[in-house]
């Protein structure tokens, strides 16, 4: 009989555990045991159950502190969002870097994945801290609202706890036991300390997204917030795997783009070529794991607004066309800057290899699409204008201009932006190789025909039906506009896995051999993710307008009123600078840890 | 190793300088832009004693406009019915002669309020939720959070869609319990306004007045106020508005409530930007 390996041991985890949760969950048919109890079935049957109503806080239940008590909350929570998107993300990215590197037998892959947990284990200690004063100054703060919060989830918060010492566990032996369990079989005991990090921490995000969901599209719970369902439905609102999924694939995103700053640093202040050419190639794949994990982002957050008009189309109209709209001004500048940054970085990174003098061509018309896009996507549609503004224009929209302010022309911007941003990330890959198969040149056709496809539908579907039918067709249209894309990235990662799996490197690439300048870009990404972070941070509580759980509890404490986009802004700058102080603070130890202080003799002779 | 902490020490001052830089223009899009607060809603009491038709009606057009955020779907952009521009009285006629109409209302004022507190009783055709095939209303119930508008505030939405178009008043004015309404304007509940401008918009006077070129017609037109009023009697038509009435404005129409609501530097900064008009 074969000895069990560490490697089968993992499959059979993974499987088991995979079944286990489906199984239990109700997913595989068969009745979920979260709902073994059901609401109903237990206001029948248990009439000593009393049904408490949410309470409803006064202004004089909210601690005065003499300073906003919303400010404090707003800059602990996001940094406490910040350090745990990051330490999060990092493993998952971390553990598919160790994967590649076991597959390819390449040292370096390990021993990049390696520095990049140094990073995660220092910003944890820091996510802990600023999640322990997020609970303090909660419960000090809004006492009402977090005893109504403890009664719903109950002891889900315990649960959260154990998943808390769980994942730091793992996360240490993943980390400590790097060396100790790196080759041979045990390195499969060390991925699967991997998984079991990821998946803990995984959990963990999903258990507390179900709070933030729950405050803005309540389940379980009567019309007056009387609790009635069992915690998996409470858990289970409208908005939660929609926010799972699009904090997920944020995460990875805003990871890769911080251990990138971190790479970046580490180039510039590079004294020899061998120590260049590490932070290049890692200040590559970690722009590579951004921006790969950024381009589906947006059809995350299209599922998560259409589950928003879903349950309240006052609510998505809040977001997207009242009060809130003029923020998506601002989150036009800041996707803009990415997709410019990362282009500018795929671009200058093309010098490591001669084999991308063929694509250079290419490189001004992506330029030229991605600007004209980011300044389409950023026309606003309705100006507040003074008479005489109103009289020289014409009207209250320019006439040319005021098209290009609405919905179906930014769906256009955005999706040829992300097709542009594919085909850049597409010429990069391509530079140093030349594909070999018989039937390269078809292939080459197919994609381009997909390209062609796929831009004029888009332009067509936007055009069309966004300026000659009616508003439904408006909407429906976009999601055409949003497969397009996607199959342009899912058929060019196919065509081009097939065309190169066993492609000649005809030109290889020489790392450490690109511009100092590129290596901001490497800082424009997290900077501008961070901030974004920040601002969809202000635009997904303050859907909830002035309630603390929406239709259920009502905020009256002095700032229970949506603030204004500048300050909004001011604030989240205030929490960016922090985090950036921050950062640098992490990046100093990771950094101490690789210093040895000579001893005095040994320097004096 | 002296030059090469020199050397880190330069990176840091550049990168830090490049982000730096990058915050601060993120920031000052932010603020360049219109700034808008999302005020909750307060409280305030309806003087049934001192209530016409005329402000039943013009508190059922404010509601419609405010709390009832009823033009954040029904506006000329398609969401929903525009039905500011639609004659609400024919149209509930021919509605409730539809075969589609599977609603109990008899006759017009119950059929409006059916269609408050009932939205999926008759959906209009194209604009039903998604997948519900017409059969099922994005329209919040109206009577429910997060709106909870009172019958009474019902009521004055009937009677506000009612007259619109010159029709008939049928809804009966309020008598009994004191109605609770709500205005969008902040009062107590928000941080004092820092500016004239800010007052203005945080308790809505451009609502009803016209204020540096744009607001509303029910009060009188504020350009060029200070050729008619001084500061005290703007102080006064603030805090005490019926006590002098513009020549062909109804008495009641301004809420009574600013002495109570407006901080006294509040007050001080809306008289001295009115003095500018």
């Amino acid at each position: 009989m074969k000895p069990l390996t560490y490697r089968t041991l993992l499959l059979w985890v993974v499987a088991v555990a995979i079944f286990s949760v489906g199984y239990l969950g109700g997913d595989l048919g068969g009745d979920s045991i979260w709902n073994s109890a059901s609401a109903m079935e237990r206001l029948v049957e248990g009439e000593e159950i009393a049904l408490k109503p949410a309470p409803q806080p006064t202004r004089g239940d909210y601690p005065n502190i003499g300073v906003s008590s919303r400010a404090v909350v707003w800059v602990v929570a996001q940094m406490h969002l910040f350090f745990g998107a990051l330490v999060l993300a990092v493993p998952m990215f971390v553990v598919g870097i160790e994967i590649m590197g076991l597959k390819t037998g390449d040292d370096r892959y390990d021993d990049m994945a390696h520095e990049f947990m140094k990073i995660s284990l220092t910003a944890y200690s820091i996510t802990a801290l600023f999640g322990g004063t997020l609970a303090i100054a909660l419960f000090l703060l809004y006492p009402t609202f977090m005893d109504y919060m403890m009664g719903v989830f109950g002891a889900q918060m315990l649960v959260y706890a154990v998943l808390f010492f769980l994942e730091t566990f793992f996360l240490y032996t993943y980390y400590y036991g790097w060396d100790a369990l790196r080759y041979g079989n045990k390195k499969w005991l060390h991925l699967s300390l991997g998984l079991m990090l990821n998946g803990a921490g995984l959990t963990l995000m999903f258990v507390s997204n179900s709070w933030a969901t729950f405050m803005m599209a309540p389940s379980g719970i009567t019309d007056v917030g009387a609790v009635v369902g069992n915690i998996w439905e409470i858990m289970k609102g409208p908005l939660w795997n929609p926010v799972n999924l699009h904090r997920f694939i944020a995460n990875i995103a805003f990871g890769g783009a911080v251990v990138g700053a971190y790479a970046g640093f580490k180039f510039l202040a590079a004294r020899t070529p061998a120590e260049k050419a590490h932070y290049d190639w890692m200040g590559y794949t970690s722009n590579f794991i951004a921006i790969f994990a950024f381009l589906p982002l947006p059809f995350a957050g299209y599922w998560l607004m259409a589950e928003v008009y879903a349950y309240s189309q006052q609510m998505g109209i809040t977001a997207m066309g009242g009060i809130l709209a003029w923020l998506f001004i601002v989150q036009a500048v800041l996707i803009g800057t990415i997709l410019l940054a990362a282009n500018y970085y795929l671009w200058s990174g093309m010098s490591r290899t001669e084999g991308s003098k063929r694509y250079q061509g290419f490189i001004k018309w992506i330029a030229l699409t991605i600007v004209l896009c980011f300044l389409i996507w950023m026309t606003p549609h309705t100006l507040l204008l003074s008479a005489s503004e109103i009289a020289a224009l014409g009207g209250s929209h320019h006439h040319i201009l005021g098209p290009l302010g609405i919905m179906p022309a930014k769906n256009i911007a955005v999706n040829l932006m992300l097709i542009m941003t594919f085909l850049s990330f597409q010429l990069y890959r391509r530079s140093d190789k030349e594909a070999t198969v018989s039937w390269a040149s078809m292939g080459n056709a197919l994609l381009v025909a997909i390209y062609i496809a796929a831009i004029v539908n888009i332009i067509f579907a936007g055009v069309y039906y966004g300026y000659f039918t009616n508003t439904v067709y408006k909407v429906g249209s976009s999601v055409t506009q949003v497969v397009s894309t996607l199959i342009v990235i899912i058929s060019g990662v196919i065509i081009d896995g097939m065309m190169y799996k066993n492609a000649k490197v005809k030109y290889p690439a020489v790392w450490g051999r690109v511009t100092n300048r590129s290596q901001y870009a490497l800082f424009a990404l997290p900077v501008a993710f961070t901030w974004l972070m920040g601002l969809m941070g202000y635009v997904r509580s303050s859907v909830k307008t002035h309630w603390h759980i929406y239709t259920v509890m009502k905020d009256n404490s002095p700032d229970n009123y949506i603030p204004a986009i500048g300050y909004a802004g001011n604030m989240v700058t205030l929490v960016t600078v922090l985090f950036l102080i921050f950062v640098l603070f992490v990046f100093w130890v990771a950094n101490l840890s690789q210093q040895k202080q000579v001893k005095p003799q040994e320097a004096e002779a | 190793m002296m030059e090469r902490n020199r050397q880190r020490g330069n990176v840091l001052l550049s990168t830090l300088g490049f982000s730096l830089g990058l915050i601060l223009l993120f920031t000052m899009v932010a603020n360049i832009l219109p700034q808008v607060e999302g005020e909750a809603p307060v409280d305030s009491e309806v003087d049934l004693g001192a209530l016409t038709m005329d402000s039943f009606v013009s508190l059922g057009e404010e509601l419609f406009r405010g709390k009832g955020t009823c033009t954040l779907c029904h506006n000329n952009l398609g969401r929903a019915p525009d039905i500011l521009v639609m004659n609400m009285v024919d149209t509930s006629s021919e509605r409730l002669s539809d075969t589609r109409y599977q609603g109990g209302a008899a006759d017009v004022e119950a059929y409006l309020r059916e269609s408050m507190i009932d939205p999926s009783g008759y959906v209009v055709a194209s604009f039903g939720k998604k997948g519900s095939d017409d059969t099922e209303s994005p329209m919040p119930t109206v009577n429910k959070a997060p709106l909870n508008l009172s019958d009474i505030e019902i009521d004055a939405i009937i009677a506000f869609m009612q007259s619109k178009d010159g029709g008939e008043v049928t809804v009966a004015l309020p008598t009994e319990a004191p109605a609770v309404a709500e205005e969008s304007a902040a009062g107590g509940g928000a941080a004092p306004a820092e500016s004239g401008e800010a007052a203005i918009a945080k308790y809505g006077c451009s609502a009803c007045h016209l204020i540096s070129g744009s607001g509303g017609d029910l009060g009188p037109d504020l350009s060029g106020i200070a050729a008619r009023l001084d500061a005290q009697q703007l102080q006064q038509a603030i805090t005490e508005p019926n006590a002098v009435i513009a020549e062909g404005f109804a008495v009641g129409l301004m809420p009574t409530d600013f002495a109570n609501k407006m901080t006294v530097s509040e007050l001080k900064m809306v008289v001295d930007l009115l003095l500018k008009q």
